[in-house]
């Protein structure tokens, strides 16, 4: 059985040709058109977010600055120093130089704890590697995005920094929103 | 002798001092409309684009006029190499001079308004709407010279733009205000708003008034008719290599004729200082109908794209000047017939 053709055809409905003075008038009208258009956004809100006053809320799943964490019944870091996520991290910026716990210097729940434990902000790239890496969940993605600073070595957080509570609370918007 | 000798003839008394004093007041008031008018417009279109506008410097950002000023008057004025110089400096000095110039004539109030020895305008020239079309076709050298001595491709290309522009829609607008010469029996501004007593010439001058606002946008060069400063493809047409106050006289001047072509429209079509309420508060009335126009510029500057070249041209030439004429025909018959 043959394909008709014709049926492949699609007619194109084509306004009237432009120029002359009917195409004037229906410029006009369709001007007229416009203003009112234009008018109707002058009445609606603005969508602009002001933004020092005001932040952009983020998903939740928002890959932003680092965060470290604790056990919350028992106050011990997460992280034991292992540094698989240093390995993970395709952009090399996390340094981990691990210690061993003493009893009367428990600081991670493990056998050792990361003595030494900087991310430099100017190099991460924000895959999330480091996160996936870590048997633990010892380091999660926040959702901070306000990383400027004055300086390079300003970026280079420590481990006191990641594991410290951020000062300003980033709005979250609702899944599917 | 209780009077000094006028400074110019009118068709009634007037010391010498109150002419001086009119012109002062006239061109205070209006050019505290220019900054206004910029803040205005900024918000306008904030607003029309579903944003906030300038809201950062002062109070609402009502400094922000102002803080631009400081801007312009802080900045550099290069002159590229291969510029003249001299045509430079008085380029910007020509479109501020026509621009201010036309405001003389516009009517603000009738004698008796608020007094019986003065008018409240610059002066009611005989010629009336000959003197602002005079003006209106010399503030074109400004553009001209102004692009042609930056030495600049891109400020030639808008100059020839804007004179191109400036013969079509000149004679369009010329003739779309002639019906209502016409039907006054005319030119002189304050008797063309007289004529207005029973009703504006908007009604029986429509077609004249929608060619005079479509003319009126080209002679401002204001969008959608800015093709003599199209950013998108000229970087800024003729001003672009202006910098400082220089560029901020041209910038000025388009706000002026803005001011002067909507006070052109208020006067003769839109019944001039007629209004509800005493005779007091006939400036008022004026200014109001100014205003109504100015954001009626600002509005359509958010609606419409810049037309292309050829179809501008096409618009002027094909449409305007042959429906023009035509108004001007049917009103010259019906007043003469009737």
């Amino acid at each position: 059985m043959s394909y008709p053709w014709s049926e492949d055809v699609i007619t194109v409905e084509r306004g009237p040709e432009p120029g002359g003075v009917g195409g004037a008038y229906r410029v006009l009208g369709e001007t007229l058109r416009g203003l009112k258009t234009v008018f109707k956004q002058a009445l609606s809100k603005p969508v602009t977010i002001e933004y020092p006053e005001e932040k952009t809320p983020v998903y939740p799943r928002f890959r932003g600055r680092h965060k470290l964490h604790r056990f919350e019944d028992t106050g011990l870091e997460k992280c034991v120093g292992c540094s698989l996520c240093a390995a993970a991290c395709p952009a090399g910026c996390i340094r981990v130089v691990a210690a061993e716990n003493t009893p009367d210097h428990q600081v991670s729940a493990g056998e050792r704890y990361a003595a030494v434990y900087e991310i430099n902000l100017t190099r991460c790239i924000f895959c999330g590697y480091c996160e996936i890496a870590c048997p633990f969940d010892a380091i999660t993605m926040g959702v901070d995005y306000e990383l400027a600073d004055y300086t390079r070595s300003d970026l280079i957080f420590t481990k006191e920094m990641l594991l410290a509570d951020p000062i300003d609370k980033t709005p979250l918007r609702a899944e599917g929103e | 002798m209780s009077h000094a000798a006028p400074l110019a003839v009118v068709n009634y008394s007037e010391d010498w001092w109150i002419q001086i004093l009119k012109a002062i007041v006239i061109f205070l008031v209006v050019l505290q409309i220019v900054p206004l008018v910029l803040l205005v417009e900024r918000k306008l279109l904030g607003r029309f684009q579903s944003r906030y506008g300038p809201n950062r410097v002062g109070k609402f950002g009502l400094l922000q006029p102002l803080a631009d000023v400081l801007k312009l008057l802080s900045k550099e004025q290069a002159t590229p190499n291969t510029a003249v110089p001299w045509m430079m400096a008085i380029a910007p000095v020509i479109s501020i001079f026509t621009a201010t110039a036309t405001l003389a004539i516009i009517p603000f109030g009738d004698v008796g308004s608020w007094g019986d020895h003065f008018g409240l305008y610059g002066i009611d020239v005989s010629i009336g709407i000959l003197y602002a079309f005079a003006f209106g076709a010399l503030a074109f050298y400004g553009l001209m010279l102004g692009g042609w001595a930056s030495g600049s491709k891109y400020s030639f290309l808008g100059s020839m733009r804007s004179a191109a522009q400036l013969i079509s829609y000149e004679i369009a607008l010329g003739l779309s205000l002639l019906g209502v010469v016409i039907q006054a029996g005319s030119l002189s501004l304050t008797e063309i708003v007289d004529a207005q007593r029973d009703y504006w010439f908007v009604i029986s001058q429509f077609v004249g008034f929608l060619i005079f606002t479509v003319a009126g946008f080209a002679e401002t060069n204001r969008p959608p008719f800015d093709l003599p400063e199209a950013e998108t493809e000229l970087v800024s047409g003729y001003n672009t290599e202006f910098g400082g106050m220089r560029f901020g006289s041209f910038f000025m001047a388009e706000y002026i004729n803005m001011i002067v072509i909507s006070g052109i429209a208020a006067t003769m079509f839109l019944g001039g200082w007629h209004g509800p309420g005493p005779a007091a508060l006939d400036p008022l009335w004026m200014l109001l109908k100014i205003a109504g126009f100015l954001v009626f510029f600002i509005w359509v500057r958010a609606t419409l794209p810049r037309l292309r070249y050829d179809q501008l041209m096409s618009f002027g030439w094909k449409v305007l000047l042959p429906l023009a004429t035509l108004n001007v025909l049917v009103t010259a018959i019906v007043v003469v017939v009737s």
